[in-house]
């Protein structure tokens, strides 16, 4: 498959019109699963795990889906197309470049279905949704698994679940994680006491690309940590709660923003378009930080003429891979900068924004 | 600027070398170190009478397996080792989860199988109760097993 074809379209997670989309950027649940019989990819040999990809990868191309998942060989992609697929948050940086040997993704053309094969578990199912809709993802990965099963036997224990890899994910293998735009509760320092509640109830808080990964551009993912003696059903419950809690704390701080503070933000935003309308040097986390304030600005209803969806379009393209694919040649850290700085400029003068 | 395409041909190595992919972001929370950092509070593990059961010496006779392997990286090898290493298993997903029982999703195959085990049970029940003739108590296990065997 031809990745570039990914390249004009924003995917599922930053489509930017779902549920609480002024807050919330996307829904993502995954489950990790493991073919009974077969030692875990980690102690799998290289014989073993080409036997577990083809068992899978049959699998998976005889599922009767309204959306086929097609199958990417990542042993076989570039670098830059590895990592495409990882800022596009199809695969996990694990499997793109940590992980050696017999591996894969499959993924479907809305880029809402993802199933990693030969990951830290044999199997890791994804759905991605657009805004906060656990229900959704939770129908649709349940289907998926449900068809999966046909096919596959899992390695499955009565007291202890679905046996994975790593135990901090036994049970249920079910991740949920909802990725929120935090701007006005990081600019009034709550977002702290926040976190220090979440964890109390077992909540596990993190930035944009996953596990070990920092908070940028006030992008944080919430997820559940324990897997194993809740239901799938509970966890959920427990995470919509704890969103619909959160959206408030977000809503109200927004609201003291353009009370308290209304010249100030709006001097804040407009700097933030001006730096990126001119600046000919621009790092990827600098970007980041100036499209969050430009994204609240468009929320709090301080900027007009731009849309929230090209704020998506400019964060996705102004990551390292998707950079190196627009501009068609390689380029080292300084380009890379040069060419961010470039391209924002260009796209900005093209929709013609700019302060009012 | 200079349009003129330049194409190279790099692995995953060379490619990090010359900048060309970002490295990975420096760590916030690290689950595995979070395991690792339990697992070191916990060891070395006794029984109740502080005797016998030494982790050191667990191995998985299917995967090969060791404790310490396990220790060192936080992963176990295949499915078998939840009961290989089942004693120094249960104090971490104690900890991790609070749970020791899978409450939620359970493969259709493994529903039929857990129903038809059950039904097997209650025969055997069924079978003893009609052996010291208590009537009362066969008749309410062949109901339940007729109820079970229709739901089935």
């Amino acid at each position: 498959m031809n990745l570039d074809r990914l390249l004009p379209n924003l995917g599922e997670w930053l489509r930017g019109n779902g549920p609480e989309s002024d807050i919330v950027i996307s829904t993502r649940i995954r489950l990790a699963r493991n073919l009974a019989g077969s030692p875990f990819s980690n102690r799998a040999s290289a014989a073993q795990k080409a036997e577990t990809e083809v068992r899978i990868r049959d699998a998976i191309a005889t599922l009767d889906l309204p959306h086929k998942l097609d199958y990417v060989d990542v042993s076989k992609l570039t670098p830059i197309d590895r990592q495409f697929l990882i800022e596009r948050q199809l695969m996990s940086r694990e499997l793109g470049s940590v992980l050696e040997g017999p591996r894969g993704v499959a993924f479907d053309e809305r880029e809402s279905v993802s199933v990693m094969v030969n990951e830290e578990d044999h199997l890791r199912l994804q759905v991605m949704r657009s805004g906060v809709a656990l229900d959704e993802a939770w129908a649709e990965i349940d289907h998926l698994d449900d068809l999966l099963e046909t096919k596959l036997t899992y390695a499955f224990h009565e007291q202890f679940g679905y046996l994975t890899a790593c135990p901090t994910n036994v049970g249920t293998g079910m991740r949920a994680s909802v990725m929120l735009h935090l701007p006005a509760l990081s600019l009034t320092k709550e977002i702290e006491k926040l976190f220090r509640s979440l964890q109390k109830i077992n909540l596990v808080v993190r930035g944009l690309y996953g596990e070990g990964s920092r908070a940028s551009g006030d992008l944080y993912q919430i997820s559940n940590q324990v897997t194993l003696g809740k239901s799938e059903g509970r966890v959920l419950q427990e995470i919509r709660e704890v969103i619909s809690q959160i959206l408030q704390y977000e809503r109200r701080a927004r609201q003291l923003l353009v009370k308290e503070r209304k010249q100030a933000e709006q001097d804040r935003v407009a700097r933030a378009i001006g730096t990126l309308g001119s600046a000919t040097m621009i790092t990827s986390e600098e970007t980041m930080e100036l499209l969050s304030t430009v994204r609240l600005g468009i929320q709090l209803h301080l900027l007009e003429d731009l849309p929230a969806t090209t704020v998506n379009q400019l964060f996705i393209h102004t990551q390292a891979a998707h950079l190196q694919k627009l501009m068609g040649t390689p380029l080292d850290g300084e380009e890379r900068n040069s060419a961010r700085a470039k391209y924002l400029r260009n796209k900005l003068r093209e929709l013609g924004a700019s302060q009012r | 600027m200079n349009k003129k395409k330049r194409e190279m041909h790099l692995c995953e190595g060379c490619a990090r070398e010359q900048n060309l992919i970002p490295d990975a972001p420096s760590p916030q929370l690290n689950l595995p170190a979070l395991l690792q950092l339990l697992m070191t509070q916990l060891a070395p593990v006794a029984d109740a009478e502080g005797d016998d059961l030494d982790p050191a010496s667990l191995t998985c006779p299917d995967c090969g397996l060791k404790y310490a392997q396990f220790r060192a990286d936080g992963r176990l090898g295949c499915p078998e080792d939840y009961d290989v290493f089942l004693p120094v298993l249960v104090p971490i997903l104690e900890r991790v989860h609070r749970g020791l029982q899978h409450q939620g999703k359970t493969p259709k195959a493994v529903r039929k199988q857990m129903a038809k085990n059950e039904i097997a049970d209650l025969k055997t029940q069924l079978d003893d109760a009609i052996a010291v003739e208590d009537y009362e108590e066969a008749a309410r296990l062949r109901d339940c097993i007729r109820g079970k065997e229709a739901a089935g």
